[in-house]
């Protein structure tokens, strides 16, 4: 994830293509972001804009940055001394990597879902509940409420609606999965970072997986990360694509998938290479 | 070149002989286990009767008598011993585990936490000795029984903590924080739960451990032949029991001794047995 | 603080957040807690130990008088019991624990393989006092009888061999200390090695098989040389255990202070001195010059078991 592949392919210092998006339609404002781990440098001057109630996915080879350009947008690389970013990520007209950000409440608006399903040691009821808690002071049947609302939206209700109280890791992959998610919505956030949230699971799972986002588009913002070109064509309306650490190429998925600007997103798109 | 039939024919002998090299000393081992097993069982099974719990050791010279006031001894201070180094031990794994990173006082106590696992446990009497029962209390107690206990259980819960704590995967430590979860909530609700059995197999055999625990208990709960539930006092223990009466002449004392014996193997058994099996539950998902 | 605003009508920050801190301030105050149980250790010692050395100097470790009566401590006896027992039980603990962890990894069939490594951690689980308990009643005896007994009728009078073996043929002695503490330290040593070796590739080992080697040349050559650091760890470990056993010693070594010149002779090691005469102490010298020894114990077993574990690290933890 951190590596950065070792031969980069020449090309035109000016092979870049990055869309802009309308101001007011801007959720998140990524504005020459710079990431270091310790020496190495992962991400180069990324400038993108995440649209408000939108998939946003990123694509790219392995170590292309992807995945680091998520752990920026809720500064979950603030946990590793060593790691840091430059530049700014503006978040409703505040800037996100200013030193006193209230990490805390930073991470309760921007869920994420990891590669793996990690559902917590606990039941499933729990699960959900686990982020409400720190939170909010609700009482028992607007809490019960709240989980049930979660669970449906994240498509996994009427699966473990009669064992709420059956730990969380007796669910099969895909059901650890959109658990996981309901763990993430139940908090209420803005915005949902999914970083590869279906390589772990099987078709079946995954396609039920995308189906639960695409239902969640409407009212949250959404970045996806994926291998899946396939994924990112189907779920988002904006897609970028990443390259060693650059942002190659930023515009809305139809006309990326359709005609590339770039070629290098050319090139990874019709499968030349990554 | 032709393979010579004579290198073959001597390699696949010294194999043989290797081969019958490590099952002899293997069945070596086994017999050394199984004739101490027989030994206790022997010599102890006879000696137990009912006065072995509600009777306190006896007189030189009488009959009869208990090994109630070691027992019970020997529990208080293993409460006591436990209580200290659970709490240390899981605190002290925990920061190894999640809070000291790549700090060179991390590195620094985790090193010296391995050697105090190993370290003499004659020496952690003798400190605790002249801490707490010549400079602060006095005089020989449970209290500082216990304390010496404490410091040879802390050391392996503390390595077992952290090692469990490690196993678990990153992505459940940053699920938690990525819902803005305190760390420390994160470590208590998530990490502690996931590692429980993991965590909860280090306490036993620390317990394991301790509860055969003689040397540092000989200068500083010294022992007690009267019934005694005062942890400020000098306090009756098994292992020291059995130490005073397995070198006296008298056959009652000598036969309480054994008894003493099977006792204390049989709970250090049970427990590591136990604590196995909890180590073999799948947990990790 | 952050302008991020919570637009939910939430907490603006998490339950239990400001014990964040706190909790922190624990597990760091206990990891601290250890290195100051360590550090007490060895400053306890060194006040504690300290009369003696001013007052006998070198002649401590040097001078085998201990004599409680006219005040005279000089510690070779101990020490050298404390070595020579350890080496000794080295000596006869290692053959036999490669030859557990070897059979465990290679020979065992997978039946047996589980209930054979229990029992061998049933071994070391056994407390000390209990391994005195036989070794004094159960052990010496044989011993004596076995071993001690047709030895000793056996060696030509004036010969080295009836140096090394004279004594009382009690049971009770260098020799009988050693192995009980041979017994004791070989199942940390055989499931230290066995996990070393578990540790090797299988690809390592298949293609060393594929080659047509026996098992013992897979072993002797291939296994072993690649965990070598490992081992040599796992023996440090072994050796460090045999410096520090109290009990067991105490039960067997016959409690001499004399400097040990036979293998069936009384001896004393540091662990078992202290042990026995500690809390009967007469003095304040007494009790000065048992601390002393402690501290030298300490210092002996601290460079082994350090030495060990720097071995060791690189191989059996990340």
């Amino acid at each position: 994830m951190t590596t950065i592949a070792p031969e980069a392919p020449r090309v035109h210092a000016d092979d870049v293509s990055v869309a802009t998006i309308d101001s007011s339609r801007i959720k998140l404002d990524i504005q020459g972001l710079d990431f270091f781990y310790g020496k190495g440098q992962a991400l180069k001057s990324v400038s993108m804009s995440v649209a408000r109630n939108s998939v946003t996915a990123l694509i790219g080879p392995s170590g292309c940055g992807k995945s680091t350009l998520l752990r920026t947008l809720n500064r979950m690389y603030a946990l590793y001394p060593g790691q840091r970013a430059t530049g700014r990520i503006m978040l409703d007209g505040e800037d996100i990597l200013r030193n006193g950000v209230n990490l805390a409440m930073l991470r309760a608006k921007i869920g994420m879902v990891f590669q793996k399903p990690t559902p917590f040691p606990m039941s499933i009821y729990d699960n959900v509940a686990f982020g409400v808690r720190l939170y909010e002071n609700l009482s028992k049947s607007e809490l019960a409420d709240r989980i049930e609302e979660s669970l449906r939206r994240a498509a996994l209700w009427d699966e473990v609606k009669d064992k709420l109280h059956a730990s969380g890791l007796g669910l099969s992959g895909g059901q650890q999965q959109r658990l996981c998610v309901a763990r993430c919505i139940a908090v209420k956030p803005e915005i949902l970072l999914l970083d590869e949230p279906t390589s772990a699971l099987d078709p079946i799972s995954s396609a039920k997986l995308e189906e639960t986002v695409t239902q969640l588009k409407s009212d949250y913002t959404i970045v996806i990360v994926t291998h899946n070109l396939g994924q990112a064509a189907r779920l988002s309306n904006y897609t970028g694509f990443m390259y060693l650490g650059e942002l190659v190429e930023f515009g809305e998925t139809a006309g990326m998938f359709t005609k590339p600007v770039t070629k290098r997103a050319s090139d990874y798109i019709t499968g030349r290479f990554g | 070149m032709a393979v010579s039939a004579s290198r073959i024919a001597s390699r696949q002998i010294a194999n043989l002989v290797f081969a019958g090299f490590c099952i002899l000393f293997t069945a070596f081992a086994l017999a050394a286990l199984a004739a101490i097993l027989w030994s206790l069982a022997s010599q102890g099974i006879g000696g137990v009767n009912l006065a072995i719990l509600t009777q306190d050791t006896p007189a030189a010279g009488s009959t009869g008598g208990g090994l109630r006031n070691a027992i019970v001894g020997s529990i208080l201070m293993g409460v006591e011993a436990m209580s200290i180094a659970i709490v240390v031990g899981v605190l002290a794994g925990t920061w190894l585990a999640e809070y000291s990173g790549q700090s060179r006082y991390g590195s620094l106590i985790r090193f010296l936490n391995d050697v105090l696992l190993s370290a003499p446990s004659i020496l952690v009497g003798l400190f605790v000795y002249q801490l707490l029962v010549e400079r602060t209390i006095g005089h020989f107690s449970g209290i500082a029984g216990g304390v010496a206990l404490a410091l040879i259980a802390a050391p392996v819960i503390t390595r077992t903590t952290e090692d469990v704590l490690n196993l678990q995967p990153t992505a459940l430590r940053e699920s938690g924080i990525a819902l803005g979860t305190p760390v420390w909530t994160v470590t208590r609700s998530i990490l502690w739960r996931a590692a429980g059995s993991g965590m909860l197999t280090g306490i036993l055999l620390a317990f394991a451990r301790i509860s055969g625990e003689t040397a540092p208990l000989l200068f500083t709960a010294l022992g007690n032949l009267n019934f005694s539930t005062d942890m400020m006092q000098p306090m009756a223990n098994l292992p020291k029991v059995i130490f005073d009466f397995a070198l006296s002449a008298d056959d009652n004392w000598r036969r309480l001794a054994w008894v003493g014996s099977l006792l204390i193997a049989a709970t250090v058994l049970a427990i590591t047995i136990i604590a196995r099996a909890f180590a073999k539950e799948p947990n990790r998902s | 603080m952050s302008t991020i605003q919570d637009t939910a009508g939430r907490r603006t920050t998490p339950r239990g957040a400001y014990f964040e801190p706190v909790f922190e301030g624990l597990c760091f105050a206990a990891a601290t807690a250890l290195l100051a149980s360590l550090g007490g250790v060895l400053i306890s010692l060194m006040i504690g130990g300290w009369p003696a050395f001013a007052q006998f100097g070198l002649g401590f470790f040097t001078t085998s008088t201990w004599d409680p009566v006219r005040q005279i401590y000089g510690a070779a006896g101990p020490i050298v019991g404390t070595l020579v027992t350890a080496a000794v039980a080295l000596l006869i603990a290692l053959p036999v624990a490669g030859a557990v962890a070897f059979f465990l990894v290679e020979l065992c069939p997978p039946i047996l393989r589980r209930p054979i490594g229990t029992a061998v951690e049933l071994l070391a689980g056994i407390p000390s006092i209990v391994y005195g308990m036989w070794g004094l009643f159960v052990f010496a005896p044989f011993f004596a009888q076995t071993v001690e007994m047709p030895l000793m009728a056996a060696a030509a009078p004036g010969s080295f061999w009836e140096a090394l073996v004279q004594g009382i043929p009690n049971g009770s002695g260098i020799l009988a200390a050693s192995i009980i503490l041979a017994i004791m330290i070989l199942p940390f040593m055989a499931a230290t090695l066995r996990e070393l070796l578990m540790t090797v590739p299988p690809q390592v080992r298949e293609s060393a098989y594929g080659l047509g080697a026996t098992m013992q040349e897979v072993v002797m050559k291939v296994t072993l040389p690649y965990v070598r650091r490992g081992a040599i760890g796992a023996v440090m470990l072994g050796l460090g255990r045999a410096l520090g056993e109290t009990m067991a010693v105490t039960f067997i070594i016959g409690n001499s202070h004399d400097f040990p010149t036979s293998l069936f002779a009384s001896g004393s090691t540091i662990a078992s001195t202290i042990a026995n005469e500690f809390t009967e102490a007469t003095s304040p010298m007494h009790t000065a010059s048992l601390i002393a020894l402690g501290l030298i114990l300490f210092l002996i077993t601290f460079a082994v078991l350090a030495m060990a574990r720097l071995l060791l690290r690189n191989q059996t933890r990340g």
